[in-house]
């Protein structure tokens, strides 16, 4: 019986899968009571939570949320698995057209952001790096830390003549996906470089290493020297990472904080008409003070939802987030809606189609 | 000890009394215990050809859209919606393949000073602690790979092979030093795969015969010429077959993978260079594949890991079976 080690640790492996199962079970018998389920977006993951939870303590809707990635939020609303879908980038018009109950509404909930992380440890005044010194750092075209081009943006620091090694996202993400379109926007060279890498949550990467998911990225920045890579605002902070100042339409080099990053959902809101659909893009908006690398994240609803009921009590959660709710999304790091742009959103759920087709 | 070797065909006995047949079909209970055991065992089969169907069926798209070239392009590219799996194909063959140069002498050390030197109170701890091994959730080996092994690699190990060894004028070692490697992963599956080969290893020279070890013994044999010449020959079959399932959970291996080959869609012949493997494309990129010909590809990776395996698998059980026939010494 030699083999016992082995056997017994399969034996607890296979009693933890069954107790994942009974678990699972048990949930769905104390959870019989779920008013919602949404799916989609992990970035806002943490914020849903909250909101969820302190609706269901307010005013006893329960909501249950799976943060399965965009992609599968958008296919199970698509298939109407789920009661509303989220998602980091706005779905395609193709997309729309594919799902089983017709038009999909796009509202925004909070704002979220890319931070431009390094490490170099003789560095302690924080970067200041542009689109398109940024792109070029990411298509492999700047090579070096102490580059003419980064020298001139840093004149007050002393960069080492150390390679510059670039970490991506290796799975695709919204994070990815914000960060490319970011590079579309404020760089000239980008989008036009033959065979370049892009826009999407996944693209193809030119130089550099992958880590899995922020922690990934954040990881391999921490470990080695002379790194550079993207992680969302939130994780950054919470992990006390070094973040760039990176200059913004308007020509002055922002650093990522809540209000910069509301600042840009302002510039952008100013341009748009009473009838906007919401699928936006905010990166390099314009607007004083805008942090350029930042992005709406959206709940994504049925305009006539197949189940009036439901419906109905989507609408009242979202009245309540844009409310209530948006005054707690900074505690964990994100950025609340501007005003007036919760005022039009609220106003805009009213077109939420609410009368039952069968 | 009197445990059958798991994969040693020459040590099982498998065929069954002649007159057993004629018992058939006398007791009811017979008949239902029969029809219950072929049913698990047709299940099994059953089961990975409906996965197969599935993952084929599934990966069409992509192999009508690329074809051939699917296997032999290096290009990855789900934005413009080009994908090749050939830097992936050969990530997971190599670090599987140097995992196993890493792993399968120090799995043989253990399991040979286990059943051959060590002290019966030392034989079960130590035993029990090296199958504990298996136990590790893939994950935790990713973060200590990241947190432990790879500053490791990178600030000792790969600046002694690169410079002091003079290895880095080869292009196996050279190129800049990150830590996330083809290296680094394939150590992480060494110390994976390890708990597995001595695992099966030392089961396989435990049942060798005591008669073996005594008849070399009293050739006048010393005790490194006996197990050279006596023991470890008789249990080699089954040795071998503890490679392979040490190979097998190899080349599936994700999760730390993933975490320490550096995710690049690129062949390189440097160790110290990032790499990819089938199984870590597809769980760094399935969550968020929502376009039908990414999926697809996503699906032709694990197609074609499948085939990789059966084919590794087959060259090894190829191996296992020549050297079974290959008369003892």
């Amino acid at each position: 019986m030699r083999f016992f080690p082995i056997a017994l640790a399969l034996t607890v492996v296979a009693a933890a899968c069954s107790g994942g199962g009974d678990s699972a079970t048990s949930d769905s018998i104390s959870t019989s009571g779920v008013d919602l389920t949404g799916a989609g977006a992990t970035f806002p993951q943490p914020i849903y939570g909250k909101w969820f939870n302190d609706y269901a303590v307010a005013h006893g809707v329960r909501i249950n949320y799976q943060s399965i990635g965009s992609g599968g939020g958008i296919k199970q609303l698509q298939e109407g698995i789920v009661d509303f879908g989220a998602s980091d980038s706005p779905m395609t018009d193709a997309e729309i057209a594919t799902a089983k109950h017709g038009a999909i509404l796009h509202f925004p909930t909070v704002l979220g952001a890319v931070v431009i992380t390094y490490n170099l440890p003789n560095v302690t005044t924080p970067l200041r790096l542009s689109g398109q010194e940024i792109a070029d750092i990411f298509n492999g075209t700047i090579k070096k830390w102490n580059d003419a081009r980064l020298a001139a943006l840093n004149p007050s620091v002393k960069l080492p003549a150390d390679d510059i090694i670039v970490v991506h996202r290796s799975d695709g993400s919204g994070t990815t996906y914000i960060f490319t379109d970011y590079l579309n926007a404020a760089s000239t060279t980008w989008a036009t470089t033959a065979g370049g890498p892009g826009r999407g949550k996944e693209v193809s990467w030119k130089v550099g290493l992958g880590g899995k998911g922020n922690e990934g990225v954040a990881g391999q920045v921490k470990q080695t020297p002379g790194s550079i890579g993207y992680v969302e605002l939130a994780y950054a902070k919470q992990n006390g990472l070094p973040a760039a100042h990176v200059k913004n339409k308007a020509g002055e080099f922002v650093e990522p904080t809540i209000a910069s990053i509301t600042a840009a959902a302002e510039g952008v809101m100013a341009t748009l008409g009473a009838d906007a659909d919401y699928r936006v893009s905010i990166v390099n908006g314009p607007g004083a003070g805008a942090y350029p690398i930042s992005s709406l994240t959206w709940l994504l609803i049925y305009q006539t939802p197949p189940d009036a009921a439901k419906g109905k009590k989507i609408v009242d959660f979202m009245r309540w987030m844009y409310s209530t709710g948006q005054q707690s999304a900074a505690s964990l790091d994100y950025a609340p809606l501007p005003a007036a742009m919760t005022q039009r959103l609220t106003d805009r759920l009213a077109t939420i189609t609410l009368t039952a087709t069968r | 000890m009197t445990d059958p070797a798991p994969v040693a065909p020459d040590l099982a006995v498998t065929t069954p009394p002649e007159d057993l047949t004629t018992l058939e079909g006398k007791s009811v209970g017979d008949l239902v215990y029969r029809m219950l055991t072929t049913g698990f065992a047709v299940a099994i089969p059953v089961l990975l050809a409906l996965i197969t169907f599935e993952v084929v069926a599934a990966a069409w798209p992509a192999f009508r859209r690329f074809g051939f070239g699917f296997l032999t392009s290096g290009v990855w590219d789900p934005v413009r919606e080009q994908f090749g799996a050939a830097p992936m194909i050969y990530g997971t063959v190599v670090s599987s393949v140097l995992a196993l140069i890493i792993a399968t002498p120090f799995a043989l050390g253990v399991a040979i000073y286990l059943s051959e030197f060590s002290p019966r109170w030392l034989r079960q701890p130590v035993s029990f602690l090296v199958d504990l091994l298996a136990a590790i959730p893939s994950v935790v080996y990713g973060l200590w790979g990241i947190f432990v092994l790879l500053p490791i690699l990178r600030e000792k190990v790969m600046p002694f092979l690169a410079t002091t060894l003079g290895l880095g004028r080869t292009p196996f070692f050279s190129g800049p030093a990150y830590g996330y490697s083809m290296l680094g992963a394939a150590m992480i599956l060494a110390i994976m795969i390890l708990p597995y080969i001595s695992a099966v290893s030392r089961e396989v020279l435990m049942a060798v015969p005591r008669s073996q070890r005594e008849a070399a013994l009293a050739m006048g044999a010393t005790k490194w010429e006996m197990i050279r010449d006596a023991v470890i020959p008789y249990a080699r079959s089954g040795i071998l077959g503890g490679v392979i399932l040490g190979l097998a959970r190899a080349l599936g291996e994700t999760m730390a993978v993933t975490m320490l080959i550096g995710n690049r869609h690129e062949i390189s012949a440097s160790l110290f260079a990032p790499g990819y493997t089938l199984a870590s494309v597809i769980a760094n990129e399935f969550a968020e594949a929502t376009n039908e010909l990414h999926t697809a590809a996503l699906m032709a990776c694990g197609a074609v890991l499948l085939i990789v395996t059966l084919v590794v698998n087959a060259i090894a059980r190829w191996l296992v079976w020549s050297v079974a026939r290959e008369p003892k010494t």
